[in-house]
């Protein structure tokens, strides 16, 4: 009963052709099935966040995402984040910061982060702290990442005014 | 873990996911609905859930009516497909904002993308807050069957344990809220932000002048499935104040048998039931003149 499916995925601006069980996670796909191997595989039940994308420009998590769902849809990971291999604001201000330390939570943080600033970019450090409390992290005690994103919110801001 | 092995069926409307489901059911399968997944797609990964057919409703986003929020004649009827996101960001007269005040307690931004609010409330959790929000708020869940249209109140919706009146079956087409409540809250205590509450409490007052005549008071995390608690109700009226609220805490604590498990206790769900049923008083109470 592995009742194979052809889909077409909309990632990072790219069509892809994949043959897949529906049984396939969206994370395990873009993983396994695209080799886009940024978004990380953690709990596999929703509660840690490693694994965020964005499905239609939203922030969701992957694991709860079945690929064949995801047809038709516009699918970003973070490898769409930077620019020629020159990092973007946002994952320049998570080094400069130190938000990150083992660095297996952290394109799950950038993607949580850039799909709330999209929608909130006036959002205050309050409500920073809470969205981005959707993640674990076991490293950096969450401050920095507060700091990074706080960070480049006001810096985008700025830019904008 | 991944999930176990499942065919795959697209409906393209709602009939054709009521015949969908009929007909894999018919030939021996064990066939159920995913609308957003949040719920189900942990469920399946921990192959606490192992259904041999998905029937998706994905493609039924395109049918305007599924993801539509309108309110009319004291009625706010949200499509099947709304999801908790989209109630977090509408804009809701009084009459019904404390629904989008709630969305902030429904797990955390990624899942309130793509959580349905039919699906939380067909998924029956003991405390989720949209279940609470339907007892409060005089929900009646639309679902369409082989039989066709049927309403289900919220007080014949919770059978406990995850169990609804929802078939198999059936497919739910839309909620429609039907008791405006200008003066309502709902909070919780969860150990971690974004978790399943221990104890949530729901409150609506109706308030007459700067009187209260009464109202809602429901509870989630204290038996098998969401509950009013006529008892605690009944000490609503008059005037309002911390005095009130807390006669109204005493009775609710006073009405309930929560469970006994393991990680929290009987008491501990008592002590959460008289600070947060005291909490959604004063809050509810928040616009009274």
């Amino acid at each position: 009963m592995n009742d194979p499916h052809l889909l077409t995925l909309h990632v990072n601006g790219t069509e892809h052709e994949v043959v897949v069980e529906p049984r396939r996670t969206l994370a395990d796909v873009l993983r396994h099935d695209l080799h886009l191997t940024g978004t990380h595989v953690g709990c596999e039940h929703g509660v840690c966040g490693a694994c965020t994308a964005h499905l239609d420009h939203a922030p969701v998590r992957a694991c709860l995402v079945f690929a064949v769902q995801a047809e038709g849809a516009d699918v970003r990971t973070v490898e769409s984040l930077d620019h020629d291999g020159e990092l973007s604001d946002l994952q320049q201000a998570f080094t400069d910061h130190h938000a990150l330390q083992c660095g297996f939570c952290t394109p799950g943080f950038l993607m949580l982060a850039e799909g709330v600033l999209a929608e909130s970019p006036d959002a205050s450090r309050e409500e920073l702290r809470e969205a981005l409390s959707a993640n674990l992290c076991r490293c950096t005690g969450y401050q920095t990442i507060v700091d990074a994103v706080c960070a480049t919110a006001a810096s985008r801001r700025e830019k904008i005014s | 873990m991944k999930p176990a092995a499942f065919t795959y069926h697209r409906a393209h409307d709602v009939a054709d996911a009521v015949a969908l489901l009929t007909d894999l059911a018919a030939a021996g399968e064990d066939p159920k609905v995913i609308a957003g997944g949040q719920s189900l797609m942990p469920m399946m990964n921990f192959r606490l859930a192992r259904p041999t057919a998905l029937v998706d409703l994905g493609p039924l986003r395109r049918v305007p009516s599924m993801t539509a929020i309108s309110e009319r004649d004291g009625t706010l009827t949200l499509g099947a497909l709304v999801t908790h996101h989209a109630v977090e960001t509408a804009t809701l007269s009084p009459d019904w904002a404390v629904l989008s005040r709630t969305m902030r307690w429904v797990g955390h931004r990624p899942i309130r993308s793509r959580g349905t609010v039919a699906g939380s409330l067909v998924h029956g959790d003991a405390t989720a807050e949209w279940c609470l929000l339907a007892l409060l708020l005089d929900a009646v869940v639309v679902a369409e069957g082989p039989a066709g249209r049927r309403e289900i109140p919220a007080g014949e919706l919770f059978h406990g344990f995850y169990a609804t009146a929802v078939d198999p079956d059936e497919v739910v087409v839309e909620v429609r809220f039907t008791r405006p409540s200008p003066h309502a809250a709902l909070t919780e205590f969860a150990r971690r932000h974004g978790d399943f509450a221990i104890v949530d409490a729901a409150v609506a007052l109706d308030v007459e002048g700067s009187a209260v005549r009464g109202g809602r008071v429901v509870l989630g995390g204290v038996a098998p499935a969401p509950v009013r608690v006529p008892e605690a109700e009944a000490a609503l009226a008059g005037e309002a104040g911390d005095d009130r609220w807390a006669a109204v805490a005493d009775a609710a604590v006073a009405a309930i048998d929560p469970p006994d498990d393991g990680g929290t206790t009987a008491a501990y769900r008592r002590r959460l039931t008289r600070t947060l049923v005291t909490d959604a008083c004063r809050e509810a109470a928040g616009g009274i003149p």
